[in-house]
């Protein structure tokens, strides 16, 4: 058994495996921003029923406070996070098939993979920025309020920053999880380290590939959480 | 023409009736002071007057606008607040900076960004209010890096550096301790000696009948007795207010 092919190998799988990680965090970070609005989302079509009304009737209030972008999003949440992600990159990799009839080929494969991975995460990121935007107290809101910030000043200028401060900690988390979940490439069988591990372990017969690409996640993941650490550490100039 | 005028004014949280029908004018330089038992309605008054809170019913004018009135026995408010925010300041009991952001950067935000004045006048102005609080150096501190005193002076500054023709507080010393109450409330006395009109909703009795052109007292959603201080605190007309007034006597 040749070690440095081996290394080699799996040095260029651990490439693609990175591109992935890096353009799912690109897209998803922000998506989850895009998710947390809709879920938020306050708009009520039905509201006038309850409003003028003065002592409407309990079905009436209950269609009054139906939400319907928030319901969706909240099934969306609900569903991404219900399911495992494995099925949700086969879901995504041969929809176009089952839905438009379109012939799948190789290159799609990549696309799948990312768009499976930035749907799950933006999902899980939503969450966070949720948890994060709530425990953000009243008084922030109500002071850039009374100094007449608009409502879009106030969530850039003053909850953004302060979220994602307080974000850091359960963001790590996922973005570990996600440099792990890049693996789950391999049933697409597209070529990142863990699908070039497994070949390489099941031609040799041999363990040594998977403990190295193991070595390789650990490492990565090592310094991720690092970095993470660094930058919490550089917003911790106020409380 | 009183800078803020409120007519009748209703609030209701469910079947809670905050304030039942208040009216209150603040003309000019006037100090009023809004005293009274915790639940009275003092500080649901300052946030219906700030648009914190919506009223149900009545009349809101500052300089002689209205910003909200009442139709079909419900109130309406003008489509746009935005020019009414800039007439008013609050100082929050608990401050409410923001504390990712140093204090200069705190106080000269929202005269730039909301009311797009000169950068570099209004740090000039930022400056000189700093240093009339006494926090001059403090102009790059973060705010978690100042006491409680510091940080309700910030605050002050913050709202006095929109130019407001008014400036309320809501308890402004309720969350610091007697010695740092003190510093706060000779910052607001110099600004009453410079005839800022305000309004102090405040538990300081002894504050609110120096620094004050009237006291007014609340309890159950109503003024139940209002006047000069000297009448308020020492010819007490009504017999709540009196019995209100003696949990302060030694």
């Amino acid at each position: 058994m040749d070690y440095g092919f081996i290394f080699q190998k799996l040095a260029e799988g651990f490439l693609t495996t990175l591109l992935i990680f890096a353009l799912t965090l690109v897209f998803s970070l922000p998506m989850g921003l895009l998710v947390y609005f809709g879920r938020s989302s306050k708009w009520a079509p039905m509201a006038f029923l309850c409003k003028r009304d003065r002592s409407p009737g309990k079905i009436k209030c209950a269609v009054a406070e139906f939400k319907p972008i928030s319901s969706i999003f909240r099934l969306f949440i609900s569903i991404l996070r219900g399911t495992p992600l494995m099925l949700q990159l086969l879901v995504v990799f041969y929809a176009p098939f089952y839905l438009f009839g379109i012939k799948l080929n190789t290159a799609w494969r990549f696309f799948a993979l990312i768009i499976g991975f930035v749907i799950n995460y933006s999902a899980y990121f939503a969450e966070i920025y949720r948890g994060g935007i709530e425990s953000i107290s009243v008084g922030q809101y109500e002071a850039a309020q009374v100094l007449g910030y608009s409502k879009a000043q106030t969530f850039v200028k003053i909850i953004l920053p302060q979220m994602i401060k307080r974000v850091i900690p359960p963001v790590t988390n996922e973005v570990i999880t996600l440099v792990k979940d890049t693996s789950l490439g391999f049933v697409l069988a597209y070529l990142e380290m863990f699908t070039i591990a497994k070949q390489l372990a099941a031609k040799y017969s041999n363990i040594i590939p998977l403990l190295v690409a193991g070595l390789f996640y650990f490492v990565f993941n090592y310094i991720a959480a690092r970095g993470m650490e660094l930058f919490e550490k550089k917003l911790s100039y106020y409380q | 023409m009183s800078v803020l005028s409120m007519q009748h004014i209703k609030k209701s949280f469910g079947d809670n009736e905050v304030l039942k029908d208040i009216s209150l004018r603040v003309e000019q330089g006037e100090v009023v002071s809004i005293i009274g038992p915790s639940g009275s309605g003092k500080s649901t008054l300052l946030r219906c007057a700030t648009f914190l809170e919506t009223i149900d019913a009545g009349e809101i004018a500052y300089m002689g606008q209205k910003a909200a009135w009442t139709e079909n026995n419900s109130a309406v408010y003008v489509k746009n607040l935005k020019p009414f925010r800039k007439d008013f300041g609050l100082v929050f009991q608990n401050f409410n900076l923001f504390p990712h952001r140093t204090v200069m950067k705190n106080v000269t935000d929202a005269p730039i960004s909301v009311l797009h004045r000169d950068p570099k006048e209004v740090r000039a102005l930022a400056e000189e209010l700093l240093a009339k609080m006494g926090l001059s150096e403090k102009a790059d501190a973060y705010p978690c890096e100042l006491s409680g005193g510091q940080q309700q002076r910030v605050s002050i500054v913050r709202a006095l550096a929109m130019q407001p023709e008014i400036l309320f507080f809501d308890e402004p010393t309720s969350a610091l301790d007697p010695e740092l109450t003190g510093e706060v409330l000779k910052v607001i006395k110099q600004l009453a000696e410079e005839h800022m009109t305000m309004v102090i909703v405040t538990h300081e009795m002894s504050f609110a009948r120096a620094v004050s052109d009237r006291v007014i007292f609340m309890d159950g959603g109503v003024i139940v007795e209002q006047g000069r201080p000297e009448d308020v605190f020492g010819d007490t007309q009504e017999e709540r207010t009196k019995q209100f007034l003696r949990h302060y006597e030694r």
